[in-house]
């Protein structure tokens, strides 16, 4: 059945409203829209991180369906153990029906944190889909860097000054490190292009074995830009090919969205307040470094995938 | 809240939360400084305002768009942003004009799964 979101909305909201995550918060949207995809029960894990708090505020709780708090590093480990014991009882006959079993973690909890135990979980060979909410920070604590936040950009940690110039490393490429473990199905998606996103945990959930999926997702207090445009922002990520869009199944790396013209970064950059300072004329190189470094990025992963190069147009 | 909170005989075993997705009976709504207001007239019915709302705040009745659940809707505006037919407005919360009870009636919980 083609996703439509008449259809999708007769089906019940897994996530109450009501939880205390910020006013136009991109993360939300993610976590919600990967829901969305889901039929039948479902397990769900959580590694601590803005979704976690800000779902579980006791004496409330914004989940509909079962779910476990972890801490920052283990939310690969927890669901390795539900998704085994759900096995052996189920080998037993007393669990009937399929269940399931998702884990959620913030770019601190997958990228740096939780790495260890999302490795572990994908090489063990567990039934489960991790999805990584990349805020590019660790937005929960106060935007402190992460290794998911991006070259130049100013956080609480890595402030812009005369000192730095924000953050001076780039980004590591998560969704290729996973790609590391032959895992069967992983890809790479984005809120705003919510068919190819929730058509992607869906197809993610019909597969037997580990699972990944890093979705960008917009932070308005962290990136420093207004809450309305949460959704406009994570869109421009991908037509500037910051984030591209792409899965790999079986080995085989597929490009789920060609810009029909490729923007440069800037145009990215210069409507986060985080960035502010490469717009300076005396940050061009550092600009023009990180517009080189997405060239690249985009040109290996365009090898990967087979298709042919496309140049920026400035 | 105002109440007396409950004693420890009263919290259940272990402090679990024993009702699914309770966090409906918080309303967020009070941040709001904007609300967002339809114009049915315009609306188009094509749910964008649905799929990107962080709060599940647009309610959708029948496949079409059928208001607001503004006991939760924080007023973050993104709906009014992404509508294509510029349907929604935001309106400061400050102006009751025009408002009616009826919108901002008590919700009934969602059935449980």
């Amino acid at each position: 059945m083609p996703l439509n979101l008449k259809e999708l909305s007769k089906k019940p909201e897994l996530l109450s409203p009501g939880h205390r995550a910020c006013a136009g918060c991109g993360s939300v949207v993610a976590i919600r829209q990967a829901l969305m995809a889901v039929d039948g029960p479902v397990v769900l894990a959580f590694a601590t991180g803005c979704m976690e708090v800000s779902t579980t505020i006791y004496p409330y709780t914004s989940w509909r369906v079962p779910y476990i708090h972890n801490a920052f590093e283990n939310a690969g480990a927890t669901i390795s153990g539900v998704e085994t014991a759900y096995r052996a009882l189920k080998k037993r006959g007393k669990i009937k029906g399929d269940i399931k079993f998702i884990a959620f973690g913030g770019d601190g909890g997958t990228y740096d944190i939780g790495l260890q135990s999302l490795s572990g979980a994908l090489e063990r060979g567990h039934n489960f889909l991790y999805i990584c909410y990349n805020n590019e920070a660790y937005m929960n604590t106060g935007i402190q860097r992460s290794s998911a936040t991006p070259f130049c950009a100013a956080t609480t940690t890595s402030p812009s000054g005369t000192v730095i110039p924000g953050k001076t490393q780039f980004p590591k490429d998560l969704t290729a490190i996973v790609a590391a473990h032959n895992i069967p199905y992983l890809a790479q998606a984005s809120p705003h292009n919510w068919r190819d996103y929730i058509g992607k945990v869906k197809k993610a959930l019909d597969i037997e074995g580990p699972k990944f999926i890093n979705v960008l997702s917009s932070c308005f207090r962290g990136w420093r830009t207004q809450p309305v445009t949460s959704i406009d922002i994570v869109k421009t990520a991908v037509e500037t090919c910051f984030w591209p869009l792409y899965e790999v199944e079986n080995g085989e790396w597929k490009l789920n969205y060609m810009p029909k013209e490729k923007l440069p970064v800037a145009e990215w950059i210069k409507v986060q307040g985080r960035f502010k300072h490469l717009l300076k004329e005396e940050n061009k190189p550092l600009l023009q470094e990180f517009q080189d470094w997405v060239d690249k990025q985009w040109d290996i992963l365009l090898q990967k995938t087979g298709d042919t190069v496309h140049k920026v147009v400035v | 809240m105002g109440e007396k909170a409950p004693g420890w005989k009263e919290i259940p075993i272990g402090g679990v939360i024993v009702h699914p997705g309770n966090s409906f009976e918080y309303n967020t709504g009070d941040w709001r400084s904007e609300r967002p207001v339809l114009d049915k007239e315009k609306c188009i019915n094509c749910l964008q305002c649905w799929i990107f709302c962080p709060d599940g705040a647009v309610l959708v009745e029948d496949e079409k768009m059928a208001g607001y659940d503004y006991e939760h809707c924080k007023g973050c505006g993104i709906c009014a942003h992404v509508c294509p037919v510029n349907a929604i407005e935001m309106i400061p919360e400050d102006d009751i004009s025009g408002v009616s009870i009826d919108e901002f009636g008590i919700k009934e919980p969602p059935p449980e799964i």
